[in-house]
Parts: structure tokens; sequence; C-alpha cells
């Protein structure tokens, strides 16, 4: 689904991104984590195009992508994106949020793009929001929205960058709890977070990062139970 | 009694005869603003392109018109330009408030476009719309209404500026107060009818934008 070869990343003289190699095959949930400036988001919001690596290949599926890929953002389009600070749009209702995609990107009627919104609440538990502001919402409803916003476009992988760090403690639940749904129904993710119940829970796959590199990768119990590298087991034992 | 110079009971008589005047000083502001908006929108996102073909001309002029006088704009559009072309004072008048005010407006746009969140223009890409479409949709609206309180302001300034227009023979309210006052001796009267009128319009301006800006914060308001 997502293939990665080589990739490096600098901003200006900061080599944030070393050479790193990795895949996501469908249906997969894999997991990055690594300390703040490892390269994590880094790595995410290259894959979506909203940084562009100076070196190295991506993959989605299949077709091969970079800064001078015509009609980029139709390849945006298909890679949902999540982020830490939700980014819902101030000056639309939750519904409008949802249904911006479908209706000036997918050019689908106001009709149908509304059914089809109307759906997606549902299934993120905000049927009853759909005509407020973001401003009136809590974090996990905010972030909830987010989801649904970017699932309306019927993305091939969902990025969740960082998706519960912003939440209240007791917010994260009802967050994780959307995002495991979408796991179970075979949603392709890579999700940055520090939520281990998650990733031993859904994840197929942990990856773990250390300065711009891909220290080590594998089944999330196995790498959270028995970590191989010195730096994956000191990391582990700071965040616990 | 002491017997004062001035003959106050000329205002209100000599009141509604400004009627015409008030209305060229209005049509001089409206049509200011509006050649102003339009400048100061296109002027304001050419400032913001990384292509210096485009930003240059942009900062080039708000340099130019931001640093000298409007007086001398006027000047320069009605006088100096009279073997190029000849505008009338008018044309000249709104053309020159227009492109004054643009400069002002194209900095206030600028700052307004800059100061939304990065995150939405990175939401609105992450979801497949394309520059164009970030930037009318989800980054315009936000940055229009952030603007609001600054083009108020910037409004205000516009209609007392129009006054200027005087000087290049517009009668608008100023130069019909100088005329009024001069012919019946009784300039001080007049110049304060002139202050009661630019008074009422700014009055009525500020509760304008007042009101649009309580309108476009529905969207903030928190149960």
């Amino acid at each position: 689904m997502i293939k990665v070869r080589g990739l490096h990343k600098w901003f200006g003289d900061l080599h944030v991104l070393k050479d790193v190699n990795m895949e996501v095959s469908e249906r997969e949930v894999v997991v990055v984590i690594g300390a703040s400036g490892s390269g994590k988001s880094t790595l995410l919001r290259c894959i979506n195009f909203l940084e562009y690596a100076q070196k190295g290949q991506i993959f989605i599926d299949g077709v091969e992508a970079n800064a001078k890929t015509k009609n980029l953002h139709m390849i945006r389009a298909e890679v949902g994106m999540v982020f830490q600070h939700f980014n819902l749009f101030p000056h639309r209702t939750v519904m409008g949020n949802v249904i911006e995609g479908l209706t000036q990107v997918k050019k689908l009627s106001t009709e149908k793009a509304l059914s089809q919104g109307e759906d997606l609440l549902k299934k993120v538990g905000l049927s009853d929001k759909a005509d407020v502001y973001p401003a009136m919402l809590s974090g996990g409803q905010k972030q909830r929205v987010a989801i649904a916003r970017a699932l309306a476009m019927k993305p091939k992988i969902m990025l969740f960058d960082e998706p519960t760090s912003a939440l209240d403690p007791e917010l994260v639940g009802e967050v994780l709890q959307v995002m495991k749904n979408l796991a179970l129904e075979g949603m392709t993710m890579m999700v940055v977070s520090h939520e281990m119940g998650f990733a031993r829970e859904v994840g197929d796959r942990m990856i773990y990062m250390d300065e711009g590199r891909i220290v080590e990768e594998g089944e999330p119990k196995e790498l959270y139970n028995n970590p191989q590298h010195e730096r994956t087991k000191t990391f582990l034992r700071q965040i616990l | 009694m002491i017997d004062l110079p001035w003959d106050f009971t000329a205002i209100p008589r000599f009141f509604p005869g400004f009627y015409v005047a008030a209305l060229l000083t209005l049509q001089i502001t409206f049509f200011g603003i509006l050649v102003g908006l339009v400048l100061g929108l296109t002027t304001g996102l050419m400032r913001l392109s990384k292509n210096n073909l485009i930003n240059t001309p942009a900062k080039a002029y708000i340099w130019a018109i931001r640093g000298t006088p409007l007086l001398l704009q006027l000047m320069i559009i009605y006088y100096g330009l009279i073997d190029l072309v000849s505008i009338d004072r008018m044309p000249a008048a709104i053309i020159g408030l227009g492109v004054h005010n643009g400069a002002y407006i194209a900095e206030i746009f600028r700052g307004a476009i800059q100061s939304v969140e990065r995150g939405q223009r990175e939401a609105a890409m992450s979801l497949g719309m394309t520059g164009a479409q970030t930037m009318r949709r989800i980054v315009l609206p936000q940055a229009f209404k952030r603007s609001v309180p600054a083009l108020g302001n910037q409004f205000i300034i516009a209609l007392k500026d129009s006054s200027l227009a005087s000087a290049i023979a517009v009668r608008e309210l100023l130069l019909r107060a100088r005329q009024l006052g001069a012919s019946t001796m009784m300039m001080l009267e007049m110049l304060m009818i002139v202050g009661f009128y630019y008074l009422m319009m700014t009055s009525i301006l500020t509760l304008l934008v007042g009101r649009v800006e309580k309108r476009l914060q529905v969207s903030d308001y928190r149960e």
C-alpha cells in the first residue's frame, strides 16, 4: 500500500530523516513510536506530501509520487490524515467539515454528500452534533469529527499524527475506540502514538524511530516486551 | 451678554444645504473603498507569493503608496498626468483614494491571511483540495473575518481622507464649507456643519462594522 525507499529529509541543516525504508501493507496497522524529534511525524507528513523529502522514493499503492508529480492533490486525497491538533475548519459546522472534501474534491452533490456525512457522523457517534460549530465540541469530539472528515474521502490509508496527545486523559478512550473500530474494519493505518494499549491490541507492527532512523521494528507485543536495541529499551522505560 | 463674532443659528439653517456635498463625499468614499478592496486583495495575495516576479511589484506598490501623502497622489493623478490622460475630478478622486487605500488594505489582508494557522491549510490539502480551493474556501473566509476590525478602521480613515479631494476641486463637504464660509463670512459655522456631517457618517460606519463583526462571530460561540 505504502512503500518508502531511502527517504532523506532536511530542514535547513537539520537532517531529520536518514535513509528511511519501510512498508505498510493493505489492512495493516503500523504504530510508530519514538522520542520527539525522532522524525516520526515528519515521516508521516512526507507520506502525505505536506513536506517534501529531498531524497528517496515514496510509492502510494504502487504509484511513485513526489513534489513534481502532477495532480499531487489527487494523491493526497487517497491518503487520509488526522492531526494532533485536529485542524477542524472553525468557520464550518461539524457537517460542513465532514462534507467539504466530498463536495469540493469528489464533486458530489450537496444532497449525496449530506447523506454520506450522516453515515460518517453516526460511525463516530456524533450524529447529534452535525449543526454545531467546532468551537462547541470537546477535544475528543473534535478529533472524532476530524476522523470522519478524513474517512469521507474513502482513503486507501489513514495516517494518524499523535491523535490523542492533545486530549485530556478522560477523552483519549473515545478516540481510540473509533480508531480500533476502523482497524477492525480492515482500514490500513499508520499511527504515530505512544498509546501502548492501542498498539498492543490492534497494531500489527510497531516501528521505533530514533534520530531520523528506524532503529527497530516488529510485532508490538514482541517489541514491547523484548526490545533488542539498547535505545529502544531506554525509550520504552521512559514512556512508562 | 457677551457678543460673539459667530452666528450659530446659521448651523441648522445651512445644515440641509450640505446634503449634495455629503452625497459626493459618500460616493468618493464608497467607490474608493471598493477600488481599494479589489486592489488590496490582489496585491495582498501577490505580496504573499513566493515568486519574486509576482511579489516584487506588490511590494513596490505598497512601498511607494504608503511612503507618500495622499494629497500628493491626488495631485499627480489630477494635475500631473494631464499631458498623458485627462481624468475628470471625480474619477481622479476615486482612483486616488482607491489606490491609496489599496496599499493599506493589502497589508491588512496579508496579515490576516498569515494569521490563519498552518494546520488549516494542511488539513485542506490532506483532503485533496488544490491550493486555490484551500485559499478560497478555507483560508480567505477566516482571514476576512479577522481583518474586519482593521478594515473598519481603514474605512473610517478613507471617509475622512476623502476631504482631500477638495484640493482637486471636487465639491465634497470640505470644499463646500470653504466656499459657503467665504461667501457668507461664516467660516467657523460652515466648518462646524461639516464636522457634524463627518461625525454622523463615521458613527454610522462604526456601527455597521460592529454589526458585521458580531454576525461573523456565530461560529465562535461556546455553549
